[in-house]
């Protein structure tokens, strides 16, 4: 009964949220609605028992790159940028587009059987998706060890090599990215202002 | 009621669909940016609805995670291209940005 309460709250809120992200024109109130909705989210995230994701959505998200999103806010909204208007026939093909590729989505959703899928199971049966305390199991399958279900199944879980080396890419790209950045975002002393101005 | 997967990927629906028609919308650069942040989002929840309802095991969580961290790296470097659009253009209307256009 809890767990479905909280469900429908953050449900609304997360829905709520990216509903106002296309709705709200003005793009302060958007990025407001853009923290409800991802902050929603990672309470969806505590609910399916992913403590660790959400944990990570709260800290990476909502707290580097919504503040990053906002600094971008802050440093572009001024005077007639705060708001720019679309025309209404826009406006219009936009909803009828979203809503047409919603319904295509949610048909798709309702449609499927998805307790035919043979690896369906109602309730999680491992301890460590029902208590939600996932850090440690994710930081096994990194590594290539099967911490959860398959774990007496398996005899060859040497071979495996996890997510050890799609983990090394993005660390490596994560950095080459935010060097790359911080290049391109270093305010420039350029002596040709006006000539840019010119012809902007 | 009992909450099921159907419920999550609706969820997940909702937020792509929200982010897909915000990045075609909006003339506003950062709109776009949070329009994709919330495409990002929606697939998220699709991986860690489905590592919870089915035993495909911890996969969708770590998938999801590395979406989060490739979110982060994408939203700064697009970040940092908006604001010298900005310092260029004297503008952020995606509009303006049509000096390749022949």
């Amino acid at each position: 009964m809890t767990e479905q309460t909280l469900f429908f709250i953050f449900a609304i809120l997360a829905g709520g949220g990216a509903l106002g992200v296309v709705i709200l024109q003005d793009i302060v109130r958007m990025a407001f609605s853009l923290i409800i909705s991802l902050g929603s989210t990672a309470g969806l995230f505590f609910l399916l028992g992913a403590d660790f994701v959400a944990a990570t959505q709260l800290l990476v998200y909502v707290g580097g790159t919504l503040v990053l999103l906002i600094f971008g806010v802050m440093l572009t909204a001024s005077g007639p940028f705060r708001r720019i208007k679309m025309s209404s026939g826009e406006t219009l093909l936009g909803a009828a587009v979203g809503l047409l590729f919603f319904s295509v989505i949610a048909f798709t959703v309702i449609g499927v059987n998805w307790q035919a899928v043979p690896s369906h199971r109602e309730v999680a049966t491992t301890p460590s998706d029902q208590s939600g305390n996932t850090s440690r199991a994710i930081g096994m399958r990194l590594v290539g060890i099967p911490a959860d279900t398959e774990i007496g199944l398996r005899s060859d879980s040497g071979s495996r090599t996890g997510y050890l080396l799609p983990f090394e890419i993005v660390s490596v790209h994560l950095l080459v990215v935010l060097v790359g950045a911080a290049y391109l975002a270093r305010a420039k002393r350029r002596e040709s202002t006006d000539a840019t101005q010119g012809d902007a | 009621m009992e909450v099921t997967l159907n419920h999550y990927l609706l969820i997940g629906a909702v937020m792509f669909v929200s982010g897909v028609v915000c990045m075609a919308t909006k003339r506003n650069g950062i709109a776009v940016l949070m329009g994709v942040e919330l495409v990002l989002n929606g697939a998220n929840v699709n991986f860690v609805a489905f590592a919870r309802y089915t035993n495909l095991g911890l996969d969708g969580q770590i998938v999801s995670l590395f979406v989060i961290v490739l979110a982060a790296a994408e939203a700064a470097v697009a970040l940092a291209i908006a604001l010298n659009f900005y310092n260029n253009h004297q503008t952020i209307d995606i509009d303006q940005g049509d000096r390749l256009h022949g």
